[in-house]
């Protein structure tokens, strides 16, 4: 079992109409790894990580997470094999096993950081209100944010609401924590809480693949380090190799206009 | 050394030389608001001196028996069609935003019907039903029929009005809910998406309270628009509603105009009284929402800061010298 990527891309790709966004992208990611998504605006980054948690449906490939092929079902009858989308519900607990940080947040500006954290944990896993609610005090600590708890997210900083966000996402116990760009839309001096946070986590184990434009966060906590750009995967490998020594030219003409 | 401790202990907050400006003349306001105060009580004194109003039979009739029981009908009419115009409204915005054509269309061609015909018509309608469809049935459709009623026991002339009234609002509403469904940040519906929440739970738990910011207001409008299109069910005819019953007075005594004033007076004062429950509806429904949707006052229940001090946003909203500020602005930059 422990064979077993926790994510395995395949052969994926993705058009929107006539827009083809991702072109045929292969990747795995071992268990406990952390897989930085390095890339020029537009290269498709953020849609590879929609995809893997089924926010967008894919046009061709396979995504499989924890061994689990995602969306679909592969059915077989007179050897011919078919696939059948899931239904919703399906669909739904695929997802719930997987935490989402989005670049803006999307924190639910009518409750408090606290009912942020316990909302699908009592809505999706039907946990009581008072487990939900100790769980939740333990992730808002765990974030540093024991005294922001009763606050709406709008009496909070950009970098306090990211937080939450995590906490949120941890809330539902993941195995697999995607993160798009969590930190672009922050003041520069409230980046450094939220890749603390973020650092602490990949310590602890968690399996992340995080696209970002944080060089430095990439060098230090990635295992691999992924450069894409139009749509497919130009080069992968450890930091150093990456971003020490890229072999491609269009990864060092990247790295020296963000470095 | 002492004053530099004694410093740091106490955060001097106070301004050196504030400033205290002369303010800019402004005889033009002063003109205006003169003139307005004059036109104001030239208002009051034509209507109060006026023999004709007859204020003292307003004065008897507002508390005439008929009268508050046409305004408890009236109310009945009010709440009662509102609240089946509401619920029916929310389910045609959401088959509005359907996947399926079919739930998409008749939602559609519902709003386009109801809101295309006039209400007198529809009304008159209502209270024909029993004629145009003598009985109703339950049973297969087109098949065999397993119960059957009279229409006329069934739908009486105020279910008939209560029934006109909300089926012709629900159109209305239907555009309002869709406008506020529409309104929220679809990050929201995806956050929550994400996080494995079924579609029904996203609507009702993230969605639809994020939507009642946008769809109050306009439904505090519709409600007081509904107080008074109710004095149209004589259309029906259903002649127990405040309307008809100071009209039935009026006719009866030769005097329409002190009972106008009646039936005008109580409609004001029921619009009043629901004009102070939208505000609290809509500050409920603003939580959250920055400081800027509620007025905000840096007192004790306001948000403070870290030092336990009203929060900077809080006293800022408070000192009304700011642009009322994008809502969405604080929550998703």
């Amino acid at each position: 079992m422990t064979d077993v990527p926790m994510v395995e891309i395949t052969g994926l790709h993705k058009a929107f109409g006539d827009v083809h966004v991702l072109r045929g992208v292969d990747l795995e990611v071992t268990r406990g790894s952390v897989c930085v998504v390095l890339g020029p605006s537009g290269s498709g980054k953020s849609t590879l990580l929609r995809c893997v948690n089924e926010l967008e449906e894919i046009t061709a490939g396979r995504i499989h997470v924890d061994g689990e092929l995602m969306g679909y079902r592969e059915v077989t009858s007179r050897g011919r094999t078919r696939l059948h989308r899931l239904h919703p519900k399906v669909v739904a607990r695929q997802r719930s096993g997987i935490g989402m940080v989005f670049q803006r947040f999307n924190l639910f500006p009518h409750m408090t950081a606290l009912r942020n954290v316990m909302e699908a944990p009592v809505q999706v896993r039907r946990r009581s209100k008072a487990t939900a609610r100790a769980r939740a005090v333990e992730l808002l600590e765990r974030v540093g944010l024991t005294d922001r708890a009763d606050h709406y997210p709008s009496q909070l900083s950009g970098g306090q609401q990211q937080r939450v966000a995590i906490a949120r996402a941890l809330a539902m116990d993941p195995e697999l924590m995607l993160f798009d760009e969590p930190t672009s839309a922050l003041d520069p001096e409230l980046v450094g809480e939220v890749l603390a946070v973020m650092r602490d986590l990949a310590a602890s184990g968690m399996t992340m693949i995080v696209v970002t434009h944080e060089i430095g966060f990439a060098r230090e906590v990635a295992d691999t380090v992924v450069f894409m750009d139009e749509g497919r995967i130009v080069e992968q490998g450890s930091p150093e190799q990456v971003l020490g020594n890229p072999s491609q030219e269009r990864t060092r003409e990247f790295l020296a206009h963000v470095l | 050394m002492a004053v530099t401790t004694e410093g740091a202990k106490v955060p001097d907050d106070r301004v050196p030389e504030r400033i205290h400006a002369v303010p800019v003349p402004r005889p033009g306001r002063w003109v205006a608001a003169v003139v307005l105060l004059v036109l104001a009580a030239m208002a009051v004194n034509g209507l109060v001196t006026n023999e004709k109003f007859r204020w003292d039979v307003v004065w008897l009739y507002l508390r005439d028996v008929q009268i508050v029981r046409g305004v408890g009908w009236t109310l009945l009419l009010t709440f009662s069609s509102m609240a089946i115009a509401i619920v029916l409204a929310v389910t045609l915005a959401i088959m509005r935003r359907s996947d399926n054509p079919v739930m998409r269309s008749a939602s559609w061609f519902y709003i386009w019907f109801f809101r295309g015909t006039p209400i007198y018509t529809q009304l008159v309608f209502w209270g024909l039903i029993g004629v145009l469809y003598p009985r109703l049935s339950v049973g297969v459709p087109f098949g065999p029929e397993f119960f059957v009623f009279t229409t006329s026991d069934v739908i009486t002339a105020m279910w008939a009005a209560i029934l006109g009234l909300a089926l012709n609002e629900a159109a209305y509403l239907a555009e309002i809910v869709r406008a506020g469904l529409g309104s929220v940040d679809p990050g929201q519906a995806e956050a929550a998406k994400a996080l494995g929440m079924a579609d029904a739970a996203i609507l009702r738990r993230i969605v639809l309270p994020q939507a009642m910011r946008v769809i109050v207001p306009p439904t505090g409008n519709e409600t007081i628009s509904m107080l008074k299109t109710t004095s149209l069910v004589l259309a029906v005819p259903f002649t127990l509603d405040l309307t008809f019953a100071s009209g039935a007075i009026a006719n009866r005594t030769f005097l329409p105009i002190p009972l106008l004033l009646v039936a005008a007076i109580w409609y004001l004062l029921i619009t009043s009284i629901l004009m102070v429950g939208q505000h609290y509806v809509e500050r409920y429904y603003g939580r959250g929402f920055g400081e800027t949707s509620r007025p905000a006052r840096p007192g004790p229940r306001g948000p403070r800061g870290r030092d336990g001090r009203p929060s900077r946003q809080a006293a800022i909203a408070a000192s009304g010298t700011t642009k009322d500020a994008d809502p969405f602005l604080e929550v998703t930059p």
